[in-house]
This record gives C-alpha cells, structure tokens and sequence, in this order.
C-alpha cells in the first residue's frame, strides 16, 4: 500500500537511524517502522512518528530522543504523533527483525501463525537460542505492552516473542 | 455540530478504560502470579494510553485551561459518566476477570462500530484500539474458561463473581441524550444495538467454562448520569490524590 510508504529526506534518515528504541536499544526506530515522515525546511525538521502501542510510555521518551538529536546537528525537530493509519509490525525492516533475533527476542511471524502460537498454543516461535520450535508460551503479557514470554522446551531458554499486530 | 454534545459523547466512551485502568493499576505488585500481575498491568496500561487520545481530543474541543490532565484527573464524582461495572472493587481474582471480560466483550463491540464513525479522530483512535481490545478479550475469555472449568472452588469463585456483575451489564447499552445526538450525526455507536451480540458472544463463553448465564432481571444504572456506587469515591481519592496536593504537578 502506498500509504504504508514511510516518507523520509534521504539527509535525515542518518539521524534518526541514531536513535535507538528505548525498551529495546539494538533496533533502531527506523527499524520499527515508527517514523511515517521526515522533511526539513531551513532547519525546522517535522517528523511524524507512528507510536506502537496506546499506552506504550517509551513513546514520549522517543519523542525527546528525536529532538535531542536533532538538535546535535543544530536543527529543531517538531514530533507530531499519528495513530492513523495504526502501526502494524508489517513496518518493522528484515534488518530490524535480524537485530531482534540476535539480541533474543524472537521476532513477529505471520498473522496465521502468531495466531497458532498466542491462542492454540502451536509450537512455531523458534527459540532465539538454539532455533528449535518446541517452544511453549508462558504467558500472554511480557515485560513491554509488545511482548509475550515464551520458553524453549529444547534447551530452556525461557525469551520474549514480539506479538504480531496487524 | 454541537461540540458539547461531541466533548460528553467522548468522556462517556472514555472513562470506562480510565475508571477500569485505575482499578487494574491497583493489582501492581499485587496479582496473584507473576504472569497475571503482568497482564493486568498491561492491559492496564493500554486503557490508560487509549484514554489519552481521546481525553486530547476531548481538551482540544473544549479549549480554554483544558487538558487531558484536567480532564482525567479534576472532575467531581458526578462528572465521571463511565458505567457502574468499571468500578467495581477487585475483591478477589474471580471479580478481577468477570468484570474484566464482561466490559472486553462490549468494549470490542463499540470499537468495531466506532472505527466507521464520521468523526476521523475517533474513527482512527477506534481502529487503533481494536487490535489491543481484542487481546484483551482473549486473555479474559481464556481465564473465563480456566476458572470455570478448573477447580471446584475456582468454579464457584467465577460464578460468584459473573452473578454479582451481572446487575451492572444492562447499563452498558444505554444511550444518553448526547449519545443520541451523535448516533443521529453519524458520529456516536448506538450501543443498544449491540446488546443481542453482546449476550450471546458472553452465553458462549460461559457456556464453555461450564458456567451458568446468570438469569437476574433486576439491573443497576445511574453511572451514564453520573450517579456512582459507593466504591467510586475512594478510587477517585487514590487517581487524583496527586493533583489535588500539588496542582498543575508534572513529570
């Protein structure tokens, strides 16, 4: 969908590959697929950012982070938060899902199967550790509004899977 | 379009999450494993940041010395329109997860029909809400079903609780004048409309955790017109408790 085409000005997106998720440094909020636009006019930077979950509190955090480091390269960043169209972890880049991977949070799967794993208690979240999908979910909530806990039953590796939202 | 009318439609959808939120947010540190107290506080935290996107638009309406904050935290009891059921007391787990499914159900429904409202803001702050809605929905039906088809007490404990909610269920299909105004403008849900799917998706669910749907005829109302039961005033002390002593306190 054309809609879901982030925009960003190739000079900016250095920037804001710079600021880290708050919750979940190693991913980039680019990464996530949070920033919907970027444009700068005479220094004035607008950005739209797309924020994950309602209640998330790393929101606001990004939201200074932003400016923060604009400021560094001597522009103003104005955040602006839109929830229309609603964030979906579609956004999220393979290099994004990789990161997530190797830093053990296993990463969203397919609408279907996310399904299979949170509701029919399927084994198909992989174990970030050693691979296996003879994983079980240990509980519906995790440590962030974004996450689920699971555990391996291979090698007991108990790790986060980030949910599926669509 | 009247925007008075606009401004208490909204606070009439909102302070339910905000009311529920605040009672949810009192199981922290509390619940009765670490996986539960984990998900209530959750879900806690997504009605509270639900409220917020509207409570914003709501202040934005209104304008003047209005904020989300004001909104939420400096009202009187009898300015609170959210419905008797959400405020009702934790008492034990079983009450926790009654009350907790017996509002997902509707809270879906709404969303499912606000989500075509005229009113872009709401429309979107809708559509974004229905993905943590139905999650919700999902961890109090599974706990539904785990409490009545588990033990005996935990049988007995679940029924106990969805026969004491059970009065406050009716309330939730009321439709106030202003809600009127906005159903006639395209804008509002015309919540008595949901009641037949409401019941039924609630009988299915009971009927799989082995439970009985309660068949009481007597139900309570007043919370639409701002008339509270008597656990409301000691939850509004807790949530404004820090406004009221430090006005204008910011993070």
């Amino acid at each position: 969908m054309v809609k879901d085409k982030p925009k960003i000005a190739p000079h900016l997106q250095p920037i804001l590959e710079s600021v880290p998720d708050p919750e979940i440094p190693v991913l980039t909020i680019l990464d996530l697929g949070m920033i919907r636009e970027a444009t700068e006019v005479d220094g004035e930077v607008y950005v739209k950012l797309s924020p994950t979950y309602s209640g998330c509190p790393a929101t606001d955090v990004i939201g200074d982070d932003i400016r923060t480091a604009f400021k560094k390269h001597n522009m103003t960043a104005h955040v602006e938060f839109v929830i229309s169209p609603p964030w979906t972890t579609k956004w999220i880049t393979e290099d994004g899902k990789r990161k997530m991977r190797e830093y053990g949070i296993a990463p969203p799967l397919s609408e279907s199967a996310d399904k299979q794993a949170l509701l029919e208690g399927k084994k198909v979240v992989p174990c970030t550790l050693c691979r296996s999908t003879n994983t079980h979910m240990v509980s519906q909530f995790g440590s962030t509004p974004c996450k689920a806990l699971f555990k391996c039953d291979d090698c007991l590796e108990p790790f986060d899977y980030f949910k599926c939202l669509i | 379009m009247n925007k008075q009318a606009l401004y208490d439609y909204i606070l009439g959808v909102t302070d339910n999450s905000l009311i529920l939120g605040q009672r949810l947010g009192e199981l922290c540190g509390h619940g009765p494993s670490l996986e539960t107290d984990i998900a209530i506080t959750n879900i806690a935290l997504d009605l509270l940041g639900q409220c917020r996107s509207y409570y914003q638009y709501a202040a934005k309406l209104k304008g003047g010395d209005t904020t989300e904050d004001s909104i939420a935290m400096l009202r009187t009891e009898r300015e609170y329109v959210n419905v008797l059921l959400v405020e009702q007391p934790n008492e034990h787990f079983g009450y926790v997860i009654a009350r907790q499914f017996l509002f997902d159900v509707f809270h879906l429904l709404q969303m499912q029909e606000l989500q075509k409202s005229k009113d872009e803001t709401l429309a979107s702050i809708a559509a974004k809400n229905i993905k943590e809605t139905l999650y919700h929905t999902r961890f109090s039906s599974d706990w539904i079903k785990r409490l009545g088809d588990g033990t005996e007490v935990s049988h007995a404990k679940i029924q106990e609780a969805i026969n004491d909610l059970w009065p406050y269920t009716k309330e939730l299909f009321e439709v106030t004048e202003s809600d009127q105004e906005m159903i006639d403008a395209g804008i509002g849900v015309d919540v008595s409309k949901l009641k037949d799917a409401y019941y039924k998706q609630v009988a299915e669910v009971l009927e799989e955790a082995t439970l009985k749907v309660p068949e009481g005829k007597y139900f309570h109302k007043g919370g639409k017109q701002g008339i509270h039961t008597e656990h409301m005033g000691p939850l509004l002390a807790e949530l404004q408790y820090m406004q009221r002593t430090y006005p204008n306190m910011n993070w």
